[in-house]
């Protein structure tokens, strides 16, 4: 008898167009922001994981305090320098050190001036590939650097894929100027996933030092650890021997030693306050978006007194009555909730391709398990029904004498 | 008990009881006053008749009509209904009993608009549990009595008074009930239409020996049928 119910309040919604579609706006302004943000916050999640899986258990990062949701190197005040990497090396358990320079340069091309990150690759293979490995550098074009590159860079995929210059994208064996130094373009970097390898320029260390005028700074610090070892004694080893060279007491440390564990969990913290905050924001417009459920149903109520008032003449129990009510709640639910999820996932997808649009990568993917989509449904349909329980209630317990009245 | 006896049915000779108030009571409490609607009626209603309950406008007989249609329970009195005493009956336990026993014919038609003809007929037996196919059955068969088989999926505004009572009657025929309540069914209708319907109801208690109780204050309409009884006062009595 189900089915008839739901054909019945179906028909009873549809009779009543405008208003049904003036209450479930409520609901599908809530469903719409909550679907949106979790796929986007799961996707950022799973962006997240992903490249923090890709730095390895056994690579540790040094990085000067405060800079540890920033790019590295963003804290000019104090560096690190060329002898703490020699200290890094010093330190039991480490296999392999290598540090970084994190600078932010001025290209030209085009009579076009923009500003992006331009890192360092050292110039000893096994440190090139460490370095490159963490940072995943893949040519896909042209060809990597070599010892004794000079004014040679390697470009993201994004510069060349999208047009960043005046309507021209970058190619290789085109010429640009970065820091008013002409460069010669000799490959392209596979797009990774991260925001900040995505848009880096790659060129030789000695070429950058020289061009950036640094002899001895660098702004960031990894390295290799000897898996046998203790994790934990060995970021100790390092923070240590790292206090003596800078001249820092214990606990008063200007750097900090990261493994990919701790980098890990604290992004993941801030990304789960974030989207906490924003499903409460959805979640007060799904509260307001039920209370608007009830109030209709508590009309509906009203204006089919004598409808019901028929139902109960010709045989309809109460129960019979709250159930129809119930379910044409539910109905307003979770048809709110369908064109909520259509349009959370619209949005998400806007909001992945206007990211997209405007750092040229790829940092936030929307990301739509089943278990959102078929959950959303079933908590607006549940929701539907409990915002209209006590409207149905009161529409159960009216006299058929009454009802009959009006 | 003043009542008036036209002529006797086969159905009514055997004098079979369906529906006896005794006693019954109606108190409405309006602010302070209380309004007796009913003043200890008694009144039989038997197998197979075809009973008119006449009175003026405030003489009770929407309540009587209340009282034997199971829509409400006295304050004071017992009904039975087919032998069981329905006065203190839970408002599920009196809708199931209406769903089964009684058919309702009202003045206003009391139609459902959001449903077409054949599905406001079929409404009741949703309500009992009756299996689709079944009730799709009795429904066009139903319609085709009252000579709606061509309107069966027509909404009640697309129809006219008489065609809407027409449905309504079918739809209180769906169940079979043991009796049908008329509450002024003529009411709302053109004299010739109404005289249509009555003659339906006739005929349906003629042929069928449905028990019909209908509630009028029209003396023509009334006529119909086989015993009158006049209601004053909240009780039997008075002009017939």
């Amino acid at each position: 008898m189900l089915s008839e119910y739901f054909g019945l309040a179906l028909r009873s919604l549809r009779k009543r167009k405008l208003r049904s579609w003036l209450t479930m706006i409520g609901i599908f302004i809530g469903i719409a922001a909550v679907v949106s943000l979790i796929s986007l916050g799961q996707g950022m999640q799973k962006a997240i994981t992903e490249q923090f899986f890709q730095l390895g258990a056994d690579k540790v990062t040094v990085q000067l305090k405060g800079s540890r949701t920033g790019p590295p190197g963003s804290n000019t005040d104090f560096t690190l320098t060329t002898k703490d990497l020699d200290a890094l090396r010093r330190a039991n358990g480490v296999e392999l050190a290598a540090g970084r320079l994190i600078e932010q340069g001025r290209l030209e091309f085009n009579d076009v001036e923009r500003y992006t990150f331009v890192v360092s690759v050292p110039e000893e293979p096994e440190l090139k590939e460490l370095i490159d490995s963490i940072a995943q550098v893949k040519i896909i074009e042209g060809r990597g650097l070599k010892p004794g590159d000079q004014w040679k860079v390697l470009i993201p995929q994004s510069y060349r894929d999208t047009p960043k210059f005046g309507g021209k994208a970058l190619r290789v064996g085109d010429k640009l100027r970065i820091n008013d130094q002409t460069v010669d373009i000799v490959g392209v970097v596979k797009r990774t996933g991260n925001p900040f390898v995505d848009n880096a320029f790659q060129m030789m260390e000695p070429a950058m030092r020289e061009l950036f005028g640094l002899p001895e700074k660098y702004g960031g610090l990894v390295a290799q650890i000897n898996t046998n070892m203790d994790l934990q004694i060995v970021t100790e080893n390092i923070e240590k021997v790292l206090r003596k060279e800078r001249g820092f007491k214990k606990g008063e440390e200007d750097f900090e030693v990261l493994t990919a564990d701790e980098a890990f969990d604290s992004f993941r913290t801030i990304l789960n306050i974030v989207s906490a905050v924003l499903i409460g924001i959805a979640s007060i417009s799904l509260i307001v978006g039920g209370v608007g459920i009830t109030n209709t149903m508590f009309t509906a109520v009203l204006e089919r007194k004598r409808e019901i008032g028929i139902m109960k003449a010709i045989g309809a129990r109460n129960s019979d009555i709250v159930l129809l009510f119930l379910i044409e709640a539910g109905l307003l639910g979770l048809v709110g909730g369908l064109i909520g999820i259509g349009l959370g996932v619209g949005l998400g997808k806007l909001v992945e391709f206007a990211a997209y649009r405007a750092f040229g990568e790829s940092l936030i993917k929307a990301h739509f398990p089943p278990l959102l989509i078929v959950g959303s449904l079933a908590f607006s349909f549940v929701l539907g029904s409990l915002a209209g329980a006590l409207p149905a209630y009161r529409a159960g317990r009216l006299p058929p004498v009454e009802a009959l009245r009006e | 008990m003043k009542e008036r006896l036209k002529k006797r049915t086969p159905h009514s000779r055997t004098r079979d009881i369906i529906i006896r108030l005794e006693n019954v009571w109606k108190t409405y409490t309006m602010g302070k006053t209380k309004v007796h609607a009913l003043r200890g009626l008694d009144l039989t209603v038997y197998r197979g008749e075809f009973l008119s309950i006449m009175g003026p406008s405030g003489s009770g007989k929407s309540t009587a009509m209340n009282m034997i249609g199971c829509l409400d329970i006295p304050t004071k009195g017992t009904i039975t209904l087919e032998g069981k005493n329905i006065a203190q009956m839970s408002e599920s336990a009196l809708a199931q009993i209406r769903g089964r026993k009684i058919g309702f014919i009202f003045q206003k038609f009391n139609l459902i608009n959001t449903l077409t003809a054949k599905q406001n007929v079929t409404l009741p037996m949703i309500f009992q549990n009756i299996p689709r196919e079944q009730r799709e059955q009795r429904a066009a068969e139903l319609l085709a009595l009252v000579n709606l088989a061509d309107r069966m999926n027509h909404r009640p505004t697309e129809l006219s008074g008489g065609q809407q009572q027409r449905v309504a009657i079918a739809r209180a025929l769906a169940l079979e009930p043991t009796v049908i309540l008329a509450d002024e069914p003529t009411g709302n209708l053109d004299s010739s239409t109404g005289e249509t319907v009555m003659e339906f109801l006739e005929k349906l208690h003629r042929e069928k020996g449905t028990t019909i109780v209908l509630v009028t204050h029209d003396e023509h309409v009334a006529a119909h049928a086989d015993r009158i009884v006049s209601l004053n006062d909240g009780r039997i009595g008075g002009r017939t």
